[in-house]
């Protein structure tokens, strides 16, 4: 039982181990260019595997950017000009959140200019849908009269 | 709109996206085009590989020429290794990237594979690649005389990539710059 104990704790101290190496740690002068670390390795696709962000891709090439990430942040660079860098290297592609502008805009404003359209559509619907209504339940002075008659009726039963 | 042809709409809406679906199976989402088209290779200064003397951007310009990543931790560079070296036996100037590699490894390579490559950029570190936007070996770039980047082709160059888009724009290369 012991050594059944003891072996479990060797084999988990192996995983633990595998789980560190995955992903590299590195050290940061201050907790601030750490919290943009975090930030911009989210925001940053990696080129390699094209459906995850170089925070949590273990290509090579998310280990190479990951690593001039930490260099650009603690030489003092802006998130604009490490965006700038990587975007000179590899292309718009490298962002997960588009820059507003150029052939861009056509991502960014689809979605609204597709929702107003719908709008447009529903309102043009709902008005001929109305006016078909009220030409076609219109009552005649007669049918008017005995609905007021059982309206009353219904009144005085309650 | 006739209330016939409203009936219709829906129809007519799917065959669109069908089409637009259908046509995005045949595309390819690794195939990106690279910040560099139509630049010129950015400046570098690093060993050539085997030799003691130390490459720039201006040693790859003179002529239209391949500009080809490889290393000996890539499967694909052993697959395409023959077709460069058949190409650069029939002329085409072939400059290598050796990328984050062993100078020692990638010699024995060369002497046990053949040498298709006029010469070799050591990028030990893969600053070059990075600077380059490479994101993994084999990458092939055709550069144009002056060093202008015109094209990468990621992945395998084999004779269908080299016959149907490569040799093409070479050889359009090979006459704008008259060296032919």
């Amino acid at each position: 039982m012991r050594i059944m104990r003891q072996l479990l704790l060797a084999g988990l101290v192996l995983i633990a181990g595998q789980a560190i190496a995955l992903i590299e740690t590195y050290e940061f002068s201050t907790p601030e260019l750490e919290a943009r670390y975090q930030q911009l390795s989210e925001e940053l696709r990696c080129p390699k595997c094209q459906n995850q962000n170089i925070a949590d891709s273990n290509a090579p090439i998310a280990q190479d950017l990951r690593k001039l990430l930490h260099q650009q942040l603690e030489q003092g660079a802006s998130d604009g000009e490490i965006l700038e860098y990587m975007v000179a290297r590899y292309g718009e592609f490298v962002r997960y959140r588009p820059r507003f502008g150029g052939a861009n805009l056509v991502l960014w404003l689809a979605p609204i200019l597709l929702l107003c359209a719908a709008f447009v559509v529903l309102i043009i619907t709902l008005r001929s849908r109305s006016k078909t209504a009220t030409g076609t339940t219109l009552l005649s002075a007669q049918e008017q009269a005995r609905l007021q008659s059982l309206l009353a009726k219904a009144e005085q039963d309650t | 709109m006739g209330p016939r042809l409203k009936l219709f709409l829906p129809l007519i809406l799917f065959a669109l996206l069908a089409i637009i679906l259908f046509r995005g199976l045949g595309l390819d989402p690794s195939e990106m085009p690279s910040a560099l088209i139509d630049r010129p290779l950015p400046a570098f200064s690093l060993p050539a590989l085997g030799e003691a003397r130390l490459l720039s951007e201006a040693d790859v310009t003179g002529q239209p020429a391949l500009l080809n990543i490889w290393a000996t931790w890539c499967p694909s560079c052993r697959v395409e290794h023959p077709y460069l070296q058949q190409l650069a036996d029939k002329g085409v100037p072939i400059f290598g990237i050796n990328y984050k590699d062993d100078d020692s490894a990638a010699q024995r390579w060369l002497d046990e594979l053949g040498n298709p490559y006029r010469f070799n950029i050591a990028d030990r570190e893969g600053t070059l690649g990075l600077d380059m936007g490479v994101y993994g070996a084999p990458e092939t770039y055709l550069l144009d005389a002056r060093g202008v980047v015109r094209y990468r082709h990621v992945g395998v160059v084999d004779e269908n990539v080299w016959q149907t888009i490569l040799e093409p724009l070479y050889l359009k290369l090979v006459k704008e710059s008259g060296t032919l």
